[in-house]
């Protein structure tokens, strides 16, 4: 008898936090609905696998796999290949999958920087002398073993391989999921490479919206914690950057509910081809001065451009990394 | 790659034009063809000689229906000169004119390039551009803008009296908004013109009591404009009309008044006369003053302190007012608000100030005087009714007049400014004639290019009037040789004789030249209009449209656009007349479609456009809760388009696809 | 690239100011280098910082954004729009490692068919010292570190395959 008639569904994370698998979870008793109508064959934070198991599937055999977190290492760059190849339909999960997500902004910096950062210089180290690096080969017990090896670049999952769809969200909501795997599950789905979330902007559904006023005109900027955030009020006309209007919507808006502003993790509208690109285009369009010196000084007040405009999207902005870099090595 | 569009397949016309030797010379124009040639989307492509002529036109109208276009592209001049044209022959063609794209080649490349080869590579690349670019074009309609039939002339010198007046004669309502007490601006001080000898007041009077009394034209003299909103046929025009102190209704200008002020005696220099006459605190301006109303001085009327109302004075003029009561302190100043179509822009010039050339002595010798200050000295008229007297009481027996005083000149004003030499031999002939004296022009070159001028030149050579050619190094009054004590010498390089002279005079004459007004740049910023490099007011294009300005429904007439004499400033009015009317009488304007529109589905809300638009074209619709432009009142600056940071809104023309295809095309061709 | 590089400018001229002064160099027959691509816009304003990123990645070594002077907009204020972006993305383009000499916002007016030349010299030749920024040529380098790993997985794949195919066909026989 056949393992089963139900579709395969299967999970798996590469350079991520653990949240996207925590929106499964968050199903809740929705999950006993998903469990039941479907055949996980790979899920490694809740089941133990053998590559060679997913090996060993036949091509296109898993129904759709959701694959969340960005790819930065040669093991999630094979995982990758190998689930599109073993899959129908491969999802991006997640802002890191989507868009590159928080590791994205690795691409601001050369791979030996970071390496010498978290393996030598932290403060926090006790990493005990000489400080040790990872190796990608090394002998054990007359074994030689290997490990992956960090890629200079990061990437969203589309720069590696062919994406399906997209379920953005860092992490995407319990609901958007459940429509994700329910549009799936029926063969309701839009056509290829769409991104499975409203096509609009945030403000849409932000309670916000209407006390923006028609007549921004930005004077300073506040990074959130510089301020005790009036909970009713939109956050630019309080002078906090917040990325709705270039954040597509769907999410329930959770952030400015929970008085925090938006931080684009929902990605940018299909008309926009750079989000952060865009913000920073009507944000800064919005600041009151017309000197350049009073324009840069009401600036100062976002000192990091790149990681505020950028911050779930960068490997998949216009430059995809700091261009000055070097493509291999140091 | 063929671009599939919901239109279809993609038929586009390449033409490449010669333009006689202006591209062809640079551009290897066949090879430019060839290359297009073989671009996806490219039904054919031709290179030819002159596009623009009728031939060429009907060349793209045969082709479109032979082949079956639907796009057009022509690599030709700048878009600014023809683009009007090729939409035309696209639209005869049968196709919408919007479907068509240009591409610069000659001002962009052709002229400005030496090198063949890479000219010749960046006509591809710029034709490449524009293949990209024309598969996502749009049908467009043109949109209408009604005109107001009402006309704002700015200005009431004889360039914006001339332009009033014949607006008016056509049936057109007038605004002719004037900053001095009276119309007539420096027309009004000069004696006699150049040259015909005609007395200036004489031609100039009769047509300001026309327009004094015309039903069609609205004077607001002593007034100025303040605020222009609004665009080409609908414009709102604020104008502060200042107080005279005296009701403009009810004055009669009997001038009763003037000659019962508590001061017996004029005190106060008086404008008019350059400085050189006098005045009463309550004054009109010239005796033929249009409108014949006086006017109160609020700094030196005795009713006044420094401007502001005492009413400690006896105020006998009130008293010869008597029942016509049109003196009236009280008075405020008015804001008005006017909406008109089109507008006049007719400010004049002023003159070069003579101080800025310390060395001819202006301001410090009394007898060296400015060219206006001379007219007014020779005029009957004038303060000392046309009797040529020195600030001393002499008269003088030798007078120098030095041409080309702050013009032509690097260290103050390039240009020359036109009609100096001509006035100079005008006033050489006024001088002689009132004084018998002994009159030198010394002069540059003598530059008589108007009609019956170089006659007049003739004429005063045979009066006997000397003319040294050298420009003068410097007016003195240190004496060398007893004939030069009490003198001003001129010290001047004889050029055509061959060495340096001293010339003694009793009087020198600074022929100064014509500069746009103090206020120029603060007056175009609030018409929305250039200046040219020299700060005079810039045409839109000095062959093709020299009463135009880069704004539509703004015109210029007179010297406010450059230094001229009164026969060619009368045409330009005339003209810039005709172009008002062309507007007012066909009743609308068409305006280029490349407005900004919100895709009503995708908008958010977000609010973020609404502050930018400086014409309030978008609004928040409450209801709706998103963006909605008002496409009468956009503009299409694209600014909202540039900002929207999800893409909502698109504009026309310059949709977001068109320019990245364009930026593709442009680097495409390595 | 096989010949010799030389810059390419793509430049963002406003209709009213910077286009009209660059016809204003072409009628007063003025010559400057060649190296530049204007596309034409309404206004500074309509300047989408998306454009000029885009053509830096697709090959430009620097992009011109030409306005009209501050104060002089044809349509208000739009260049003070572009100002304030252009103000930020300064910055930005500094954190992404482009030199300050290869975006450039300047303002020129109608008169200024001088300065059109000018400003067009100078960028070409700054741009010229420092070198081609082959953003294109980049991003391939920077994907080589998968093509050599994509053809290792490929081998490993290729490999496994025939060994899954070889293990699973008695298995399929008897399902």
């Amino acid at each position: 008898m056949s393992a089963s008639s139900k579709p395969k569904i299967a999970f798996y994370w590469c350079a991520s936090c653990g949240g996207c698998e925590e929106t499964v979870v968050d199903l809740a008793e929705d999950i006993l609905g998903v469990v039941a109508a479907v055949d996980i064959v790979l899920w490694p934070v809740a089941m133990d696998f053998k590559y060679k198991s997913i090996e060993a599937m036949p091509d296109k055999s898993i129904t759709a796999t959701l694959l969340n977190g960005a790819i930065r290492s040669t093991e999630q760059e094979e995982m990758a290949r190998l689930l599109r190849r073993k899959s129908q339909f491969l999802i991006a999960y997640g802002s890191c999958a989507v868009s590159g997500g928080i590791p994205g902004l690795a691409n601001q910096f050369p791979r030996e920087q970071i390496l010498k950062f978290n393996y030598e210089d932290a403060p926090t180290l006790g990493n005990g002398r000489p400080k040790t690096r990872p190796q990608l080969k090394f002998a054990e017990a007359g074994r030689e073993v290997s490990l992956p090896e960090l890629h200079n670049v990061v990437r969203s999952l589309d720069q590696v391989v062919e994406v399906d769809y997209y379920v953005p969200g860092c992490p995407p909501t319990p609901k958007l999921t459940k429509a994700a795997v329910t549009a799936l599950l029926e063969g309701k789905l839009p056509p290829k490479g769409s991104v499975l979330a409203p096509d609009i902007a945030l403000c849409d559904e932000c309670f916000r919206k209407k006390t923006k006023p028609t007549n921004l005109s930005i004077t300073e900027f506040k990074r959130p914690h510089q301020l005790l955030a009036d909970p009713d009020l939109c956050f630019l006309a309080q002078g906090v950057v917040c990325m709705g209007p270039a954040t597509r919507s769907g999410c329930g808006s959770q952030c400015t509910n929970g008085n925090m502003p938006c931080t684009g993790c929902f990605g940018p509208t299909s008309r926009v081809r750079d989000q952060g690109l865009k913000i920073m285009s009507s944000v800064c369009a919005n600041v009151a001065p017309k000197e350049e010196g009073d324009i840069d000084k009401v600036l100062a007040g976002i000192p990091d451009p790149i990681g505020t405009f950028y911050r779930y999207g960068f490997a998949k902005s216009m430059l995809r990394r700091k261009v000055n870099l070097q493509a291999n090595g140091k | 790659m063929m671009k599939q569009q919901a239109n279809g397949e993609i038929r586009i016309g390449f033409y490449i034009c010669h333009c006689g030797h202006n591209i062809a010379a640079m551009v290897d124009c066949p090879d430019v063809a060839k290359y297009v040639e073989k671009l996806p989307g490219v039904a054919l492509s031709r290179d030819y000689k002159y596009m623009c002529s009728d031939p060429g036109q009907e060349l793209i109208q045969k082709d479109i229906r032979e082949f079956k276009l639907n796009r057009v592209v022509v690599a030709s001049c700048s878009p600014l000169l023809h683009e009007h044209t090729f939409r035309g022959a696209t639209e005869a063609g049968g196709l919408n004119p919007f479907f068509f794209h240009m591409v610069n080649i000659r001002e962009h490349d052709s002229w400005v390039h030496t090198d063949r080869k890479e000219a010749t590579e960046k006509a591809k690349a710029l034709a490449r551009a524009a293949i990209e670019r024309v598969a996502y074009h749009q049908a467009l309609e043109v949109k209408r803008v009604p005109i107001h039939p009402d006309v704002l002339v700015v200005g009431g010198g004889i360039a914006g009296i001339h332009a009033a007046m014949t607006l008016a004669n056509a049936g057109k309502k007038v605004f002719l908004v004037e900053r001095e007490p009276s119309i007539g601006g420096h027309m009004a001080k000069f004696d006699k013109t150049f040259p015909t000898l005609d007395c200036a007041a004489c031609i100039l009077t009769p047509k300001m009591s026309a327009v004094g009394a015309h039903a069609n034209i609205t004077l607001w003299s002593y007034s100025e404009v303040t605020k222009v909103d609004g665009y080409v046929g609908n414009f709102t025009v604020t104008v502060k009309r200042k107080p005279r102190y005296v009701n403009e209704d009810l004055c009669t200008g009997c001038q009763e008044c003037i000659a019962n002020c508590v001061y017996k005696e004029p005190k106060f220099a008086d404008e008019f006369n350059e400085g050189l006459g006098k005045r009463k605190p309550i004054y009109i301006s010239f005796p033929q003053a249009t409108p014949q109303v006086v006017l109160i001085d609020p700094e030196v009327c005795l009713n006044f302190k420094r401007g502001t109302l005492t009413d400690k004075c006896k105020k006998t003029c009130v008293e010869a007012c008597g029942e016509k009561k049109a003196i009236d302190f009280k008075q405020m100043e008015e804001i008005k608000e006017i909406k008109v179509g089109t507008i006049i822009v007719a400010t004049g010039f002023q003159t070069f100030d003579a101080k800025r050339i310390p060395q001819y002595g202006y301001g410090i010798y009394p007898n060296v005087y400015t060219s206006l200050e001379v007219e007014r000295l020779v005029n009957a008229s004038g303060p000392t009714g046309g009797e040529v007297m020195l600030r001393d009481g002499r008269h003088p027996k030798a007078i120098g007049i030095i041409h080309c005083v702050g013009s032509r000149d690097k260290k103050t004003n390039r240009w020359c400014s036109r009609v100096c030499c001509m006035y100079s031999l005008k006033l050489a002939h006024l001088l002689k004639e009132h004084t018998e004296a002994e009159i030198f022009n010394f002069y540059i070159d003598m530059r008589t290019p108007g009609k019956s001028y170089e006659e007049f030149y003739d004429k005063l050579l045979e009066e006997g009037v000397h003319f040294i050619r050298g420009r003068v190094g410097e007016v003195t009054d240190w004496a060398m040789t007893p004939e030069e004590e009490g003198k001003l010498v001129l010290r001047v390089e004889d050029t055509l004789a061959g060495f340096v002279r001293r010339i003694p005079v009793d009087m020198v004459v600074l022929a100064t030249g014509l500069e746009p007004q103090a206020d120029a740049q603060a007056v175009r910023r609030m018409f929305n209009m250039s200046c040219g490099s020299e700060g005079f007011f810039l045409e839109r294009h000095p062959k093709l449209a020299p009463v135009n300005t880069f704004t539509d429904g703004i015109y210029l007439a007179g010297a406010c656009q450059g230094p001229r004499d009164i026969p060619d400033t009368v045409a330009q009015a005339g003209a810039a007349a005709a172009e008002a009317m062309v507007l007012i009488d066909k009743g609308y304007m068409e305006q280029e479609p490349n407005t900004a529109y919100v895709l009503q589905e995708e908008c958010s809300g977000c609010k973020s456009c609404i502050p930018l638009c400086p014409y309030t074209a978008i609004t928040f619709d409450e209801v709706k809760e998103k963006a909605s432009i008002n496409e009468a009142l956009c503009k299409g600056c694209g600014t909202c388009v540039a900002s929207c940071p999800s893409g909502s809104i698109a504009q026309r023309l310059f949709e977001d696809d068109e320019v990245f295809s364009e930026i593709k095309g442009v680097l495409a061709y390595e | 690239m096989n010949k010799e590089w030389k810059p390419r400018i793509v430049a963002f001229f406003c209709n009213w100011c910077t286009y009209t002064a660059a016809d204003l160099a072409g009628v007063s027959r003025l010559k400057y280098a060649a190296n530049i691509r204007v596309i034409r816009l309404m206004c500074s304003g309509r300047v989408d910082p998306q454009f000029i990123l885009d053509a830096l990645s697709k090959g430009a070594d620097g992009v011109l954004i030409g306005g009209c002077h501050p104060g002089d907009c044809h349509y208000v204020e739009g260049n003070y729009k572009l100002l304030r972006r252009f103000q930020m993305l300064k910055r930005m383009l500094k954190d992404l490692g482009i030199e300050e000499q290869r975006v450039r916002l300047e303002w020129i007016s109608a008169a200024e068919g001088e300065k059109v030349k000018r400003v067009v010299n100078e960028m070409v030749g700054q741009v010229q010292k420092l070198g081609p920024l082959g953003i294109p040529q980049k991003f391939e380098e920077w994907d080589k570190e998968m093509e050599h790993f994509a053809t290792q997985v490929a081998e490993k794949d290729a490999a496994c395959a025939c060994a899954c195919a070889e293990r699973d066909k008695p298995a399929l026989a008897t399902a």
